[in-house]
């Protein structure tokens, strides 16, 4: 009879040993990829956005001067935030000393010292999700301002935050489900997606006059909609991408608006899903998905910003792009010219980061988060650029 | 931790040590229930005791009252290969996956018929309450009977609800028992039941239920840093997770010569809030969900000669739900869905000889559902089922084969063009087979072989711009061998013992999921996941008795190594799928003496991983809950009354099981029952 008692005893064992121990917070884990590398950037923040509902939005940094790429630095440094970073990053930015990470979800801007990403506040924004920083103050734009006409159709809102006090001081209604805003002069303007109104996305830029924080115009472009990506040139010019609307009736693409006559200038005919503008030039990587074709197409894309041309369609020469299956973020390093593609995969587990030179050959890359997306550099602004 | 070890080591040692050596086998507790029509009250319709080729797992009468559940899912938290996805709370949504091959394999049955959610296809057993069950049994693969319906044969796994059925000794005519539940989460619960005798045989019986809630409750979230200093440590009360319920039924049974019928009808609504995910900065979700439900049933069974037999059975089912999230925070969402089914089916049984039995049955199914989403496919589903079966059942050896004919026709209607599904053809076989070496049905070797898919829901098909409607069927194989030994003892201490042992492989393949468009919260669904899943469940029962005190255990193990093997090139590829523990299992232990009875239970999920990657990112803890219960019946008069209270989660152990979903640590309830 003994050896049938063998499984009650198997399972005895196993409640003794398998117990549940005290949580510990996930450390950094630390990891040399590639060369020092000394220049006036001292490295640069990553944030992972994480699914929805999983509060797995991480934050990692790589240090030029060590060579080193420190993932997952949010918790260890900030042990007492109860929950760690949050849910659904959605954008990060270095103003002045400060790092500002806009977690979407959790509905609030965490702001930290952009030294060593320990947090110095937290900013309740409901639903935010981009941040731009200007005269010592910086917008958040967000899905719902926060008196609504009609709540079952709200509209988005950007809030203002002075960056001494740390409160909001102000909020300004402006169209549909906002996203990325961009600033000249004192003119912010914000691109509205309506992306939560399909089949009625938006195709509206709202502009706010910064000296009086009010909205003092709205550019209306009739043949596109579902904006995302907004940014400008040095010659007055804004660069919109929309998102399309996945059928084909209306592609993902990109234009360029002249904020004073309020129209497009030019459609580049090239689709868009993140762009990072350096100096004369956009870089840009998309991965559009059609429901008519049910696939999913990867490019990526050069643009002079001058001359308003495409000059490349390959940025990346060493055969890596066949790797990477959903592009997802990228930056510039503003002093080197090497580039960072972000690689989402299948968005549920960890993403992939590239780093390629100037030349567009891979020089390393790195496990991150889940879905890393957003950049930021450090050190960039002690030159005053 | 430590103390939670000894604790149970010393526990084990008292109900083993004594008699270790001479401890046999575990056995029987599963098996006389009727977990369909065909065996209630005091008519037998069925002829000669046949074998069950495999035996299910079941939990029926005051074996059920005694585990300290609620819901149909906390019962079926003591079955061997379940895992359930707990929510939390008594309103959160419990579903359950049997040997990791998907909720949705999971076919759900309430009274002899199936419980189906086309939307979704996964039915919410947090909604079923345990107040009305009789019986709840398990059954891998399918019922091995073949006398049935064509949909009993249609699903990788079956799960098999029985109401209480009335059941009259002479002279008696009507039962009446009155139940009023409260505790912790807010609860008031209170509940009847009526039976009475129509005529001689003609019975009915009315059952209604009420639930409030709300379903507050303490939850902590508690992590060290590295040094082992507290990092943070937090309580906090859960909210929106009230729920108010209201659930009726009736009954009408008869019987005829040779045969019976039956006709339930079901009646459901609900309004509950929805919790939502614990995550940073966000303790309160604004979601609330209003539902309802209701069903109407019937069935005939009547045998026509030694030869033949017939089963007529149809339902109608609607449904409604309503989501509504209205929070200052999020984007307004106000949806309604309406589903309905219309079945029906027919089975008929050829006694060929003492040993041999023909079937063949034919089901008819319509689905049809609406909802206000913006360009929604409006999509209706018909259904025809052809199964043929066989058996054979000698002293030594029994053996089934049965072969299932699938049809599936699909129209849809809307603004936007939206293709239907194609027409679907699907032919399914399975073989049981059960061989008693010694012939007298203490020791038994099983198994089965059975290949069956599941359809594409709604939503994987028609969602608006999530849906594809290319979508194959999902595609289950299943193997299985396993012994059962079961004895039942006149001995001083001794009353039975049973122990079931299964091991099996199982392969899901054209596996349904969700797949990332290129743009954020964009997602369709695609036939790509390959899951291979080798697994092996325990059960073991003992009963034995000291004078007039009466003692059972039962002991619960599960082994499950189900591995992702969609693509070599995912960085998940060979590990475990989410949610889904190595180790798990449960120990229950019960005595009573005089009326008083006291229950214990422990349960035990092992650790695993919330998302596909086994890293540390996705690691969850194991958890493990001790729950206790006492009651004594007293008898005042012609009446019996039952007084219980039950102690759950007693250590307060804070635990999740979906990860960002706290559940509740300490909680008690208690009971008052009467019987007339």
């Amino acid at each position: 009879m003994k050896h049938k008692l063998l499984p009650i005893v198997g399972i005895i064992v196993i409640l003794i040993t398998a117990c549940r121990e005290d949580e510990v917070l996930v450390d950094i884990e630390e990891t040399v990829v590639t060369a020092p590398e000394f220049t006036d950037i001292d490295g640069f923040y990553l944030l992972n956005e994480g699914n929805m509902g999983n509060n797995k939005s991480t934050l990692d940094y790589f240090d030029y001067k060590e060579g080193t790429y420190y993932k997952n630095i949010y918790a260890e440094r900030n042990p007492t935030v109860v929950k760690e970073l949050g849910d659904v990053g959605n954008d990060l930015l270095i103003y002045g000393s400060k790092l500002y990470a806009v977690i979407n979800c959790s509905h609030k801007v965490e702001v930290m010292n952009a030294s060593d990403a320990t947090r110095i506040t937290k900013i309740d924004i409901p639903n935010c999700r981009y941040i731009v920083g200007d005269k010592g103050y910086v917008y958040v734009s967000s899905y719902v301002a926060p008196v609504q006409i009609d709540p079952t159709a709200p509209k988005g809102a950007v809030f203002k935050v002075d960056t001494l006090s740390m409160k909001i001081v102000g909020n300004v209604e402006v169209g549909y489900q906002p996203e990325e805003m961009t600033i000249i002069g004192n003119r912010l303007y914000v691109a509205n997606s309506g992306g939560y109104r399909v089949p009625d996305y938006d195709n509206t830029i709202s502009v706010i006059d910064l000296d009086e924080f009010r909205l003092c115009d709205v550019i209306v472009l009739d043949k596109s909609a579902n904006f995302e990506r907004l940014d400008h040139d040095g010659y007055g010019r804004l660069w919109l991408s929309s998102r399309g609307d996945y059928y084909g009736d209306i592609n993902s693409d990109l234009y360029v608006v002249d904020p004073k006559g309020k129209q497009i200038v030019k459609d580049m005919h090239i689709p868009v899903s993140d762009m990072w503008v350096d100096w004369d030039y956009a870089y840009i990587i998309s991965a559009e998905w059609s429901y008519t074709t049910g696939k999913t197409t990867v490019s990526y894309a050069k643009v002079d910003m001058l001359t308003m041309e495409v000059l490349d369609r390959n940025i990346i020469k060493d055969g890596t792009d066949g790797k990477i299956k959903i592009p997802y973020g990228i930056a510039v390093n503003p002093i080197t010219k090497d580039f960072y593609v972000t690689d989402a995969k299948s968005y549920v587990v960890s993403g992939t980061l590239y780093c390629f030179g100037s030349d567009g050959v891979m020089k390393w890359k790195k496990t991150a988060g889940q879905i890393p997306a957003h950049f930021a550099f450090k050190g960039i602004l002690k030159n005053g650029k | 931790m430590n103390k939670f070890a000894t604790f149970w080591f010393l526990l084990l040692s008292c109900v083993f040590a004594p008699d270790a050596a001479v401890l046999p086998l575990p056995g029987s507790y599963s098996g006389e229930f009727a977990d369909s029509v065909v065996s209630i009250g005091e008519v037998s319709v069925v002829g000669k005791k046949e074998h069950v080729i495999i035996k299910p797992q079941s939990l029926s009468g005051a074996e059920l009252e005694r585990l300290n559940s609620l819901s149909v899912a906390d019962a079926l938290r003591y079955f061997s290969g379940v895992q359930i996805k707990d929510y939390g709370g008594i309103g959160g949504i419990k579903t359950v996956n049997i040997r990791s091959m998907g909720t949705n394999h999971v076919g759900v049955f309430y009274n002899g018929m199936q419980l189906g959610n086309a939307q979704n296809g996964q039915v919410d057993l947090g909604r079923y309450s345990l107040d009305n069950v009789e019986a709840i049994s398990l059954y891998n693969g399918q019922k091995s009977d073949i006398f049935q319906s064509a949909k009993d044969f249609s699903s990788s796994s079956a799960i098999y609800i029985t109401t209480k059925q009335p059941r009259f000794k002479s002279g008696e005519r009507f039962h009446f028992t009155g139940q009023f539940r409260t505790g912790s989460f807010g609860l008031v619960n209170p509940s009847v039941l009526w039976e009475y005798k129509l005529a001689d045989k003609v019975y009915f019986s009315a059952n209604a239920e009420y639930t409030n809630a709300n379903g507050r409750y303490r939850f902590r979230y508690k992590r060290l840093q590295l040094d082992g200093s507290v990092a943070y440590d937090t309580t906090a009360v859960r909210k929106n997770g009230d729920v108010e319920a209201f659930r009726a039924e009736a009954s009408l049974y008869g019987f005829v010569p040779d045969g019976k019928w039956s006709i339930n009808g079901y009646f459901y609504t609900s309004d509950r809030g929805i919790p939502g995910a614990i995550v940073n900065n966000v303790f309160r979700h604004g979601e609330r969900q209003w539902d309802k439900a209701a069903f109407g049933q019937g069935a005939f069974v009547k045998k026509f000669s030694d030869l033949y037999e017939i089963k007529i059975s149809g339902k109608f089912a609607w449904d409604y739900s309503n989501f509504l999230r209205d929070d200052p925070k999020e984007l307004y969402l106000n949806n309604h869905y309406y589903q309905q089914k219309v079945y029906l089916s027919a089975a008929n049984l050829f006694n060929i000889a003492e040993w041999w039995k023909i079937s063949a049955s034919v089901d008819g199914q319509m689905n049809k559902m609406n909802a206000d989403l913006v360009d929604f496919a409006y999509p209706v589903r018909w259904t025809e089922l052809v199964s043929v079966a066989t058996s054979f059942d000698f002293e030594k050896i029994s053996f089934q084969a049965n072969l299932l004919g699938t049809f599936i026709q699909e129209n849809t209607r809307s603004r936007k063009i939206y293709t239907a599904s194609p027409n679907r053809r699907e032919l399914s076989p399975a073989v049981f087979f059960s061989y008693r070496p010694f012939g007298n049905g203490e020791f038994s070797i099983n198994g089965f072989f059975k290949r069956i898919f599941r359809m594409p829901t709604f939503n994987d098909l028609y969602y608006t711009e999530i849906g594809n409607a290319n979508l194959r069927p999902e595609k289950t194989c299943q193997y299985d061998l396993g012994v059962t030994y079961d004895k039942e003892f006149s001995h001083p201490f001794f009353d039975a013992v049973s122990l079931k042992i299964d091991g099996y492989y199982n392969e899901v393949t054209d596996k349904i999921i969700a797949y990332p468009t290129g743009q954020q919260f964009r997602w369709t669904m695609l036939n790509l996941g390959k899951v291979r899943i080798g697994g092996s469940d325990v059960t073991a029962h003992l009963a034995a008795h000291v004078k007039n005190a009466k003692f059972g255990l039962n002991l619960q193990y599960t082994y499950q190594k189900a591995c992702d093997y969609t693509d070599r090139e995912d960085t998940f590829y060979g590990d475990q799928i989410p949610y889904t523990p190595l180790h798990s299992g449960s120990v229950s232990f019960f005595s009573g003496w005089r009326g008083w009875e006291l229950g214990y239970c422990f349960i035990y999920t092992g650790e695993r991983y919330n998302e596909q990657e086994n890293t540390r990112y996705n690691y969850e803890q194991p958890w493990y809950t001790h729950d206790m219960s006492l009651s004594k019946i007293f008898r005042v008069k012609s009446c019996d009354l039952k007084i219980t209270g039950e102690l759950n989660n007693i250590f307060n152990q804070a635990y999740e099981v979906i990860h960002n979903y706290p559940m509740p640590g300490r909680n008690f309830k208690v009971s008052l029952k009467v019987m007339l």
